[in-house]
């Protein structure tokens, strides 16, 4: 009875829907249309909000107009599946860690980590580009995935404490008393149960590995070859003129493989990720 | 006697033991982290900070004291980076905020689609910044994009009105494509919060004949007041440390107008190659954000306190 609504309420709802996701999907529409259409056609001004020569010719042509496009998308999701590993080895113990073990400056180890959420790499680019350089790593995919890594440690331990302080600790105790080592418990009992959390967590960091390539990028590799795609897109704005129609396609393409598991995960993934919002 | 003390005893020791291999236990699990943050983040943190008292670029280091940061106190044109950079803060926050409100409410009507709506939504939270501007690069197109298009159709403009030509448009534009980026993510955990609201609150509100209005403004908000609290503080400090939106849809132009703190960093640092000066830079933007920070949490516990939250 409270939610019914009356028809008025329902247009009125719809229609602030629909203004609300025009916002959202018009840049993404508008990609779509732009690569679409032949080059010529979207030079036409005033705009026109219909061709009659849509075709998929750009899909084809933006191989070749950047022959290192491929490359560019697999550097992404190269980069960035190693940035989520590596992330995992160092969250999972420590979230367990702080889920679930009481030891000596643990809330101010945690309110560490979380400040480190406060900057971003471009406050540290300096001296991270002198580490790096010392390190011999400036140029290569490690210069990429290293800072990658460091900027997600402190998510990823946030999302998988909540998870894991989820899961009853009564079975953990139960290994215990059983004589278990500690260890053996968080391989043999713990981390089978929180598989779950594990998916939804390594996903939301391949995901924020996946978004974050850009600025270290640009800053801190030179070579070509090992670009990730948001840095190689802008191979398409040439000296003489922006090829638009293959560089939305390119563009597309590209966010085709983070779309594609958030679609099949979005369930999982957002309860996941707004747990802290939601208090028991 | 004797016997008793000595059973009571043996507990008590093997707490202590397992107390203290706790702790070591705890400690080597967050090690690893730690020093790799440590290694990443706070030392390069350290090294800036040194780095702010020297004249330091590709030849070399030299100690000149406070001289940077006096540079930038006398400099009005970083004053004005600072007040641009709190305005764009304040302005995209809070546009971020009630656009999360509204799409949560909006979102959380029982209606039939709503699921797929929820989805739809999601788009800009997901794919890379970078990638997004340059679909908005291409709406603020002036010859060719479909925003000039529209204004031209409507008679608002006679010719092609480019965007991000113009100091207050490009400003303006720059701010909507960080609304478009961070109001997702604050819709959503504006959503899931809403959804945790007990409906015992509203029943018995509307039994009591509370309409819609008086139930959002009464049940809802109170209830979701610590998640807008901190989603507030979340999107501040993103928004102030935006750098890709701006880079690639101005570079921080025409005339600086869109040059916030951290794209006037990146220029005079990794552009100019004045490590020093941008160092500077880099500890003033730590700072600031650390007394937002800090003044922000304090209401917030004030908040909290009010709100009875847990």
């Amino acid at each position: 009875m409270m939610d019914r609504y009356t028809k008025l309420q329902l247009v009125g709802i719809y229609a602030a829907l629909a203004v609300f996701l025009t916002f959202i999907l018009l840049p993404f529409f508008e990609m779509f249309m732009a690569s679409l259409r032949p080059l010529e056609h979207l030079f036409r001004s005033p705009y026109q909000f219909w061709s009659d020569d849509f075709s998929l010719q750009a899909y084809k042509d933006m191989w070749v107009t950047v022959p290192l496009l491929g490359r560019y998308i697999f550097n992404s999701i190269f980069i960035a599946t190693s940035v989520t590993v590596i992330t995992m080895v160092f969250v999972v113990p420590a979230a367990y860690a702080y889920a679930r073990l009481e030891f000596p400056f643990k809330n101010m180890s945690l309110a560490i980590f979380l400040g480190v959420n406060m900057f971003t790499g471009a406050v540290l680019l300096i001296p991270l580009y002198r580490v790096l350089r010392t390190m011999g790593l400036l140029n290569t995919y490690w210069a990429m995935i290293v800072p990658g890594v460091a900027f997600l440690i402190p998510t990823g331990i946030w999302l998988l404490r909540s998870y894991l302080e989820k899961i009853p600790r009564e079975l953990e105790e139960a290994a215990f008393v059983d004589g278990a080592s500690r260890m053996y418990t968080l391989r043999r009992v713990v981390l089978p149960l929180a598989v779950p959390g594990l998916i939804v967590v390594s996903v939301a960091v391949f995901i924020g590995a996946y978004a974050q390539q850009f600025l270290f990028a640009i800053t801190f590799n030179q070579t070509r070859e090992l670009q990730p795609l948001p840095a190689g897109l802008f191979e398409f704005i040439g000296y003489q003129s922006v090829t638009w129609n293959e560089m939305m396609a390119a563009a597309l393409v590209g966010v085709l493989p983070v779309m594609l598991i958030f679609l099949f995960l979005q369930k999982y993934l957002v309860a996941g990720l707004t747990a802290g919002a939601v208090k028991e | 006697m004797a016997e008793l003390s000595a059973q009571a005893s043996q507990p008590a020791a093997n707490t202590r033991k397992r107390a203290m291999s706790e702790n070591l236990f705890g400690w080597m699990l967050v090690a690893p982290a730690m020093i790799f943050i440590a290694v990443i983040v706070a030392w390069p943190l350290t090294e800036t900070i040194r780095l702010s008292f020297m004249d330091a670029g590709l030849g070399g280091e030299e100690f000149i004291g406070l001289e940077n940061y006096q540079d930038l106190a006398d400099s009005r044109k970083f004053h004005q980076t600072v007040i641009r950079t709190f305005y764009w803060m304040f302005l995209s926050v809070g546009i971020k905020l009630i656009m999360g409100l509204i799409g949560a409410t909006l979102l959380n009507a029982a209606i039939p689609g709503r699921a797929l709506f929820r989805v739809l939504v999601m788009p800009p939270w997901v794919i890379p910044v970078a990638i997004g501007c340059i679909g908005w690069l291409w709406l603020y197109n002036g010859y060719f994009g479909v925003l000039s298009g529209v204004m031209m159709k409507l008679g608002i403009t006679d010719g092609p009105f480019e965007f991000l030509a113009y100091k207050s448009s490009a400003f303006y534009s720059a701010v909507v494509t960080d609304v478009w980026v961070g109001t997702p993510m604050v819709t959503l955990f504006f959503l899931a919060a809403m959804q945790g609201v007990s409906r015992d609150l509203y029943e018995a509100a509307w039994v009591d004949g509370a309409g819609r209005w008086y139930r959002f403004r009464r049940i809802t908000i109170p209830q979701i007041m610590p998640v807008i609290v901190s989603m507030a503080l979340l999107s501040a400090i993103f928004t102030f440390n935006s750098f890709e939106i701006i880079w690639i849809l101005t570079e921080g132009g025409p005339r600086s107008a869109t040059t916030t703190l951290i794209i006037d960093t990146y220029k005079v640092a990794i552009g100019n190659y004045k490590f020093g000066e941008g160092a500077a830079r880099a500890v003033v933007i730590v700072v600031l954000l650390a007394v937002f920070s800090l003044i922000y949490l304090f209401l917030l516990n004030k908040i909290n306190k009010r709100y009875g939250a847990k």
